[in-house]
């Protein structure tokens, strides 16, 4: 178990839960980061924050400190 | 008899919604705001079958939870109006996501239709959609669109009348959310069997969700109710039990749970292709937010965008102001006085303002409307991001600022790109900071007139120094807005990045139009207004200028016998006769200004602006710089008398301000970071007046800030400057010249001069007004001692 901040790009795993609270929490819920959710970290920005990752088929950006906030296993590749 | 019916548009942010918007009412369409608050409303009616259809187009939003005013916004209208259908644009090639704001649209138990759209998008993609499965599945129609290609219209519009007239039944679908849950919300439910009027309206198990979401504004109303005791605690049981069950929150919970639905729904009714192949867009952005090549092409977007919003702006601004130059002409013939100074400098000026400043704005919505609709301004947020949140700010906040180095105006409009109404606020407060283009000519006039004996390097430095300045003003003031005013973390930076498109032509230049016209109809009659009074405080009263008059006449008579005269050079007369007018005229405009409320408002101002090294006569340019800053510079030329059409280049005002004992070196730092700080002009004002909200709050903390923090800073420098070798001013009274027909009229001497031979005497009743004798005309004014000492 890791959290997502961790993960280098192109580096996958799954959703286990989200930590911390308010409305960074909230909208990441709405944006489809939940329990049991396939991720894939696909870059970080030119300057290191935030990070790209793709969910769900789409590609959505968060900064590092809310990426803390999400736990994850980690999958391997292949 | 004709059917009233009300369609309101849903859907995510970049999933198309805008531009079924303006296929379905096109130019019909009515922008205004919703009721108090600065988001956006358009709405239009058209007519089909005989039926009376208001289309309105709520806010985009991907959820409706009470976190964002967008959200609110779209929640409220569906519960408090009522519409008949809710149309849900939803992007075929992004479902899932999508369908998250369909299924909480059912929640609230609206009639949903949805629109399928970009499915030809998704169709190249391999996304099998099956249609009829889906309405089966989700209880709700649902109709392919391709918005940007205008096809599905019809049939979308035809499948929303009959929904909405009842003739086409949506299929049964509950919203199932798994045992646990669906068993925990009937046992609450028992809860509000007796408030028959709130469970009307909002549906007992949408309130029961959003109570278990803790929804602040769901909770309030709840509270009122005499059962919230006992729901309360129930309420609190549940949570328990959830968390002891699932070692999670309710809202999470209750978020899995629609996203389980859904993914049940694509499951049954989608194939899609098992592996995922680069998109174009995905190649797109290995280059566009590359680690080495993001920064540089981000940065040549940048100076594109300033490139087209003010170059090319810059065009038909010169048309419009030739424009008004020639229609000012059209007055010529008129009688000087107070109703032609009304309509040309008052009237015509203003409407000039307004419309000056046209173009740029709509260049600048031209370029936003093509990075927003392309999908680029996401990547320049990402990009920028890092740096903007040390500021305290997102990074959708950097535009504006760059663009305020061009034009504050346009700068505040940029500010929409933000979302959030705290990140917004604060970027408005601070973008005035970037030192706009019209407070150039001021730094050129006083670094020419009191630094041009220094070498290159150092007056390129003083000008690179005072942008700098504002650059660090506006983070230090942004860091501390943050801290203080608005506190908390600014919008999560949790954004989508949408997938590249082709902007389309129509839906750029609609854009742009809407915006443009807001402005006209907004700002526009403001600044008339202020244009107007600032134009009264400087015309009147005017100064009696009697004596000044009658040299003028006098003036003219020996111009006249000049001429006649024999042996004359008329060219050198008529030179020295122009010249002699310019400086009695711009002579009066002087004292027209000194004697005017503006000019007993800078003396007013005085003892104020005293410690900055000011006088009365800079606090006028001041007060005069609210109707454009670059007016700083004319203002100090009609006060110098050098007439009010100087520049910044102006050899005349340079030399006579720099020359002023009254004004040194350190004033003119002083005066150049007041100038950068203090507020920004009336247009930039009107504007950000109503970007912020129209909020009076507001709009005073911003003028008492900057007015503020401009004294401060330019005191600070004023007194800090002599210890870097720029020293302030000698307090001796200056010399002025007040007479300025005395050489004129030294008869004898220029009627030698102009002839270069001895002469037989003028018959003129005119006498030299001096007995001195020494200059010959055409050279230096002299000064003269006094006024009263004439005649």
């Amino acid at each position: 178990m890791t959290t997502l901040n961790e993960l280098k790009p192109g580096e996958r795993a799954i959703v286990l839960k989200i930590a911390g609270g308010g409305e960074s929490r909230r909208r990441l819920m709405d944006m489809g980061v939940g329990k049991g959710v396939p991720i894939k970290v696909d870059k970080t920005a030119p300057l290191g924050d935030p990070i790209d990752i793709t969910i769900k088929g789409y590609h959505l950006s968060l900064r590092k400190e809310d990426a803390k906030n999400i736990l994850v296993r980690e999958v391997k590749n292949g | 008899m004709a059917e009233n019916f009300t369609i309101a548009l849903a859907g995510n942010p970049n999933s198309g919604k805008t531009t079924i918007f303006n296929n379905l009412v096109g130019a019909k369409e009515h922008v205004g705001n919703w009721p108090g608050v600065t988001v956006e409303k358009k709405s239009g009616t058209i007519r089909r079958d005989d039926a009376q259809i208001e289309v309105v187009d709520l806010p985009g939003a991907y959820s409706l939870t009470a976190f964002s005013m967008e959200e609110i916004i779209a929640r409220d209208f569906i519960v408090e109006e009522r519409p008949d259908v809710v149309v849900n644009i939803v992007d075929a090639s992004n479902l899932e996501r999508n369908l998250y704001l369909t299924v909480q649209l059912r929640e609230l138990g609206a009639k949903v239709v949805i629109a399928l759209n970009m499915s030809d998008i998704a169709e190249k993609r391999g996304v099998k959609i099956n249609a009829e499965r889906l309405e089966k599945l989700l209880g709700a129609a649902v109709v392919p669109t391709v918005g940007n290609k205008n096809r599905g219209m019809d049939s979308l519009m035809k499948v929303a009348l009959e929904v909405g007239r009842g003739q086409k039944t949506l299929c049964e679908a509950p919203l199932r959310y798994g045992r646990e849950l669906e068993e925990h919300l009937s046992e609450l439910e028992k809860f509000l069997e007796g408030e028959k009027e709130i469970v009307d309206k909002y549906g007992a198990k949408w309130l029961l969700i959003k109570a278990l979401e803790r929804d602040d504004i769901i909770l309030k109303k709840l509270g009122a109710l005499p059962v919230w005791p006992g729901l309360s605690k129930a309420l609190d049981q549940v949570e328990g039990h959830l968390r002891d069950v699932y070692d999670d929150e309710a809202d999470s919970i209750i978020a899995d749970a629609r996203y389980g639905f859904i993914a049940g729904a694509i499951k049954d009714a989608v194939r899609r292709p098992s592996e995922s192949r680069l998109t174009m867009s995905d190649k797109i952005d290995k280059i566009v937010t590359n680690r080495f090549l993001g920064i540089p092409i981000f940065m040549a977007a940048l100076w594109l965008v300033f490139k087209l919003t003010f170059q090319i702006g810059e065009i038909p601004m010169g048309w419009l102001e030739a424009l008004f130059e020639g229609i000012s002409g059209l007055f010529d013939p008129m009688a000087d006085g107070a109703l032609k100074s009304l309509i040309v400098d008052g009237v015509i000026g203003g409407v000039g303002s307004v419309l000056g400043f046209f173009p740029l704005i709509l260049m600048l919505f031209i370029a936003i409307a093509i990075l927003e609709d392309s999908g680029y301004m996401a990547r320049a947020a990402f990009i920028m991001d890092r740096i903007m949140n040390k500021v305290g700010l997102h990074g959708k906040s950097f535009l504006p600022m760059v663009i305020g180095f061009g034009c504050t105006v346009p700068a505040i409009y940029a500010t929409r790109t933000l979302e959030n109404k705290k990140d917004r606020l604060i970027t408005l407060l601070v973008a005035p900071l970037m030192s706009c283009g019209a407070r150039l000519p001021v730094y050129v006039l006083l670094i020419g007139a009191f630094f041009a004996s220094r070498p290159d390097s150092f007056q390129a430095n003083l000008l690179t120094g005072i942008y700098v300045l504002g650059i660090v003003l506006a983070i230090v003031m942004a860091k501390v807005f943050r801290k203080t005013l608005l506190p908390g973390v600014g919008a999560p930076f949790v954004m989508e990045l949408p997938p590249y498109r082709m902007p389309t032509l129509k839906g750029v230049l609609l854009h742009t139009w809407e915006r443009g016209w807001l402005y006209l109809k907004k700002a526009g009659g403001v600044i008339l207004a202020v244009s107007v009074i600032l134009w009264a405080l400087m015309s009147f009263p005017k100064a009696d200028n009697a004596v000044f008059e009658s040299k003028l006449g006098e003036v003219e008579k020996v111009h006249a016998q000049r001429l006649k005269a024999s042996g004359v050079d008329a060219e050198a007369e008529t030179l020295l006769y122009t010249q002699t007018v310019a400086d009695l005229e711009n002579a009066m405009g002087s004292r027209d200004l000194e004697a005017s409320l503006a000019g007993s408002i800078g003396r007013v101002m005085e003892p104020f602006i005293r410690p900055l090294g000011y006088d009365w006569r800079v606090g006028i340019s001041l007060l005069a710089g609210f109707a454009a800053k670059e007016v700083v510079v004319g203002a100090m030329g009609t006060i110098y008398s050098i007439g009010s059409e100087e520049d910044e280049e102006s050899l005349p005002l340079r030399e006579k301000i720099g020359k002023d004992p009254k004004y040194s070196p350190a004033m003119a730092l002083s005066l150049m970071v007041f100038t950068l700080i203090y507020l920004p002009c009336m247009v930039a004002m009107a504007v950000w007046h109503k970007e912020a909200g129209s909020r009076w709050k507001w709009t005073i903390f911003l003028i008492v800030y900057t007015t503020v923090l401009a004294w401060v800073m330019a005191f600070g420098t004023y007194n800090i400057a002599p210890a870097f070798g720029v020293e302030k001013a000698s307090e001796e009274a200056a010399a002025e010249n007040e007479e300025p027909w005395v050489e004129y009229l030294k008869v004898p001497e220029v009627d030698d001069a102009l002839k270069a031979k001895p002469t037989q005497q003028d018959t003129g009743e005119n006498t030299a007004l001096t007995k001195d004798p020494q200059s010959v005309a055409g050279v230096d004014i002299e000064t003269s001692p006094n006024i009263n000492s004439n005649q």
